[in-house]
């Protein structure tokens, strides 16, 4: 069973963005399918004006081919997609007010970076004056001034990622699309550029649709971020909230580590708190809201949220505990990692800054027997796919193995 | 003393002898490659510089540059010349254009049959030139009527456009082949439409695979014989006086020509080299 995304977009924002905000893109229940493969299984989207939007999702999934359909490159199989309340499903790449920064740049190999970046300009005949004040400008924006002369095949690739960055935002879209435009940089410099980027997305206000399968570029830089699986979206909605309440087992796979026990919810009555009770013997609490509605479930609390507490130590009253014995740990300097063995044969994951425990003979060893806790708010709870599946018998086909 | 002397550190003469000899045999062997190359074209230069007793220009006489300065002074051959020089110019021009479209077509569509059609273009390569010569003779003749008979300048250029194309085609395919798609999608992307994207950013960019492909169909056609002698009737190109003057004598004039194709050619190459090295130069100044 998965999250439809008509229902994973009815989800409540917490927003700090306006309720209300106008529209950059929509796509109404798109499909796109190539032969028999679905790339693109229904999707329901709306991109807001101005933000910084995101779509994240392993290989495959469909990112590039949505974004495609935005540009005009792809024709949708079935749905709508407009672009500022306007219908452009059958217009043009040419004539759709958005620009693309390809994955590969494509940046034209017989022109000058000059002409690169006056390309857009020229094709909508506006004067060589303002052509070039406004390429000189655009150059300056992206701290490559004096490279007008230079061929693409002249300049590194953090450049010439700069220089199609320039030849988009030239044309002043309504919409950037971005296609992992940092895929092809080395390590320091994709940091680099991504703060570049977000800056530049500040400056000139124009709306981003950027994709990616690094979960942590999505977070630093996006407003809201999509996760994609499959062709389809799980899960909508700002960093912090995919990253602190995911709703499905992938999306809480995909962005973070995550431990998942599998348990039923007991009691959702009175309070703040729903019990459930943990396959494991363990009975929990969390937050109920997260719980309303559902039995077979799997609970989630991330590793770094996770105290260890010696035997003897009390754990806060309201806090969920269970034994633990430490399996392995690995010091990495800031934090040391730890799995941590539980009853029910699980093994749970635990980041502990080192900060109360730093030098060797403080910090947990292999062996030692714990108690681990944490705070209820920090539960979060994932439907269990593979149990419903199970209680909804042979007639619904068996439940799709989701990476972890 | 000692009769155990450790391996010398430095190089033995015989060590050395040798390689230098391994460096100076990549010369020789380069030398007679080059020469090997060139030594037909060199006679034929020097002999365009002879002054023949008789008809025959196979002995060294004398020097003299009178044929130089009447290159075209025989009967017959300064049409022959002209004939060949419209025939490669026309059949270039058309074949390049036809062909090129084509490669266009093959690689970027899917159509029924194109599987078909890319076997096919390579049917006139494969046949030997002797049966095309022939079957192209054959056709024309049962056809029977203008334009295709009698045979004239204008069936050989018929036949001569038939297979430049072949050439034409395979050249600018695989230009094509390893073309980036993207770059037509950010064109368009950029504002142009499919029309401006061409001219903008596809033609530039496989141009030089359009310039190779003409080059090789321009000298394919002026070199022609077998197929153009066969469809020629009454008509007479280069290559086919050369054949006819064959047994009574070689006028120098043709060598003398021949030495000039021979600098016009190497000349364009030369030129469009030396721009481009210029050019890399250039920029790398920047
Ligand atoms: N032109 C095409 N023809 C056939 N199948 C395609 C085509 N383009 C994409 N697909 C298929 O559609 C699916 C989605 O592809 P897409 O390129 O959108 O993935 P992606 O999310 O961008 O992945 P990646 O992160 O690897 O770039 C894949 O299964 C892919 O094989
Ligand atoms: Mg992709």
């Amino acid at each position: 069973m998965r999250v439809r995304a008509e229902e994973a977009g009815r989800i409540p924002h917490e927003g700090r963005l306006p309720a209300v905000a106008n529209v950059a893109v929509r796509l109404v229940d798109v499909v796109k399918k190539f032969g028999e493969t679905v790339a693109v299984d229904h999707i329901d989207l709306e991109v807001r004006d101005g933000e910084f939007f995101s779509l994240l999702g392993p290989s495959g999934c469909g990112k590039t081919t949505t974004l495609r359909m935005i540009g005009g490159f792809e024709e949708p199989t079935a749905g709508l997609i407009e672009l500022q309340g306007q219908d452009v499903t059958w217009l043009p790449p040419y004539q759709r007010n958005v620009n693309t920064v390809f994955q590969n740049y494509a940046l034209f190999p017989h022109l000058t970076i000059y002409e690169n970046v006056a390309f857009g300009l020229r094709r909508k005949g506006v004067k060589e004056a303002e052509i070039k004040s406004r390429a000189t400008e655009m150059l300056e924006l992206v701290e490559l001034p004096g490279f007008e002369n230079r061929k693409p095949n002249q300049i590194s690739g953090g450049q010439a990622q700069r220089v199609a960055l320039a030849r988009a935002l030239i044309n002043r879209p309504a919409v950037l699309l971005l296609d992992e435009p940092l895929g092809a940089l080395d390590l320091k410099l994709r940091k680099q550029m991504q703060v570049e980027l977000k800056r530049i997305q500040k400056e000139v206000g124009i709306t981003f649709v950027y994709v990616t399968h690094d979960q942590e570029e999505a977070m630093t830089m996006s407003d809201r971020i999509a996760v994609m699986n499959r062709g389809h979206y799980e899960q909508l909605g700002e960093p912090e909230m995919l990253y602190e309440r995911p709703q499905t087992r992938f999306v809480a796979g995909f962005l973070g580590v995550s431990n998942l026990i599998a348990g039923r919810v007991d009691a959702t009555a009175g309070g703040d708190w729903a019990t459930i009770a943990l396959d494991n013997g363990v009975t929990v609490r969390a937050p109920r809201a997260l719980a309303e509605g559902k039995t077979r479930i799997l609970l989630g609390v991330r590793p770094e949220k996770i105290r260890l507490y010696e035997t003897h130590e009390t754990v806060p009253e309201s806090h969920n505990r269970m034994p633990g014995t430490i399996r392995a740990a690995s010091y990495m300097g800031v934090s040391t990692q730890y799995q941590v063995d539980v009853p029910g044969n699980r093994r749970l994951t635990v980041f502990e800054q080192n900060v109360e425990r730093a030098t060797k003979s403080e910090l947990w060893a292999p062996g030692e027997v714990v108690v681990v806790g944490w705070q209820p708010q920090h539960s979060f709870v994932v439907r269990d796919e593979s149990a419903e599946a199970a209680a909804e018998e042979a007639t619904e086909v068996a439940a799709e193995p989701f990476g972890e | 003393m000692a009769t155990v002397t450790p391996a010398p550190a430095t190089p033995s003469s015989v060590q050395r002898l040798a390689r230098r000899l391994d460096g100076s045999a990549l010369y020789v062997f380069t030398g007679l490659a080059v020469l090997y190359l060139l030594l037909p074209v060199a006679v034929i230069v020097l002999f365009s510089f002879n002054d023949p007793a008789g008809k025959s220009n196979f002995v060294w006489q004398g020097f003299t540059l009178k044929y130089w300065l009447d290159p075209l002074g025989v009967p017959g051959l300064p049409q022959a010349v002209f004939l060949s020089l419209v025939i490669a110019f026309v059949s270039t021009i058309v074949a390049t254009a036809l062909g090129t479209l084509i490669g266009l077509a093959l690689v970027r569509y899917d159509f029924r049959l194109q599987g078909a059609t890319n076997a096919l273009i390579f049917i006139p390569m494969a046949t030997p030139e002797i049966v095309l010569g022939a079957s192209l003779l054959t056709m024309f003749v049962s056809i029977g009527g203008p334009p295709f008979f009698p045979l004239s300048a204008v069936t050989i250029l018929i036949a001569h456009i038939m297979f430049n194309i072949s050439y034409v085609v395979v050249t600018v395919r695989a230009r094509l082949e390893g073309f980036p798609r993207h770059l037509e999608e950010a064109a368009m992307d950029l504002g142009a439409n499919e029309w401006t994207t061409f001219w903008k950013v596809t033609f530039p960019l496989i141009l030089p695979g359009i310039v190779a492909a003409g080059l090789l169909a321009f000298s394919l056609s002026i070199d022609d014989f077998v197929i153009t002698n066969f469809t020629a009737g009454k008509t007479q190109t280069f290559p086919m006086f050369i054949y006819a003057k064959y047994r009574i004598g070689i006028p120098v004039q043709v060598n003398v020509i021949g030495t000039l194709i021979f600098i016009i050619a190497v000349g364009t190459v030369g030129v469009t080299t030396l721009a481009r090295i210029r050019a890399d130069a250039r920029a790398r100044r920047r």
